[in-house]
């Protein structure tokens, strides 16, 4: 499947974002996750499919003002 | 004060970002007895662990977190930022950014009103970044804010209250509501003025983080939110254009 992260092109086997979360090696990271600029909480993640073109967002905690 | 029934232990919100490393931005929290933290979301990649020791080092500071939308310049952006946010940190408190000019990073108070509507109805606790105008204030009250936190001049510039007069008036015109100066602190003495005006905290990253020693700034915001609120509470006088002799004149001895 070819879809975007983070805006970096990607071919990915994972089925489901929850799949593609752990693919990619973010393991327990703490992170959120947003699909075509929709969120996307943990809890639908297992539900998610991946679709070709798709474009994930992967954000975790950050310096803020 | 409180902040959507929360009591903070001190008027000063700090700011995490553009610390010289890690350790120097815990110790600058601790130095300012932060009330409580800003913290933000940004790309990471599953290599990089650089968000988890930032969110580790946090949780040990203990210091209650607000995150923020910063950088969000549409309504959409924003609202997707908040929700993203509310899960990493566990938390509905959102400090709310729509940005509408890149210049100033002056805020769209149009997109503002309408992010602070639909997050509110979706049980968010709104910290809204806006200007010191009373009708967006207004607005942004309607939508469902319950603290409002104008700038006193544009992110990151350091020139203070740039505008005492709205400022003054908005705290007038809104004695029950938590005020907050958020934006273009650059000196202690800045948030002293704030505090003194009637605000009820101050929040502050680039005067602190991007000082010479951030951690000797930060203690001496704390020493100066503190002058500001006991000055406050101690109920100034008026200014006056004339002199008035402050030793009396009584008694004064015929010496000519």
């Amino acid at each position: 499947m070819n879809i975007v992260v983070n805006d970096e092109a990607r071919v990915v086997n994972a089925r489901t974002l929850a799949a593609l979360i752990d693919e990619l090696g973010y393991g327990d990271a703490r992170i959120a996750t947003a699909v075509d600029g929709e969120f996307i909480p943990g809890s639908r993640r297992c539900g998610l499919d991946i679709v070709d073109g798709m474009r994930v967002e992967i954000v975790a905690p950050m310096q803020g003002g | 004060m409180l902040f959507y029934g929360t009591e903070l232990a001190s008027p000063l919100m700090l700011g995490t970002a553009q610390y010289p490393s890690p350790e120097i931005l815990a110790d600058s929290v601790r130095a300012a007895d932060a009330g409580l933290v800003t913290v933000s979301l940004r790309r990471e990649s599953a290599g990089s662990r650089a968000g988890q020791a930032f969110w580790s080092l946090i949780r040990d500071l203990g210091t209650p977190v607000l995150p923020n939308t910063a950088g969000c310049h549409t309504v959409k952006e924003a609202v997707t930022t908040a929700h993203m946010a509310r899960e990493v940190f566990e938390t509905d408190w959102v400090k709310l950014e729509v940005i509408g000019e890149s210049d100033t990073l002056q805020p769209d108070v149009f997109g503002l009103v309408e992010a602070a509507r639909i997050l509110s109805s979706e049980g968010f606790k709104v910290f809204p970044y806006t200007t010191e105008d009373l009708v967006v204030a207004e607005r942004l009250l309607a939508a469902g804010c319950e603290v409002l936190m104008p700038w006193g001049a544009p992110i990151g510039s350091g020139k203070g209250l740039n505008n005492v007069f709205g400022l003054r008036a908005l705290r007038a015109h809104f004695p029950d509501v938590p005020l907050v100066v958020d934006a273009g602190i650059g000196l202690p003495s800045h948030a002293t003025q704030a505090l003194e005006l009637g605000y009820d905290a101050v929040l502050i990253n680039t005067a602190v983080a991007k000082a010479g020693d951030p951690v000797a700034m930060a203690r001496a915001f704390r020493l100066a939110v503190e002058a500001g609120r006991l000055a406050r509470i101690a109920d100034p006088m008026e200014a006056r254009d004339m002199a008035a002799p402050s030793t009396p004149l009584l008694g004064k001895p015929a010496l000519s």
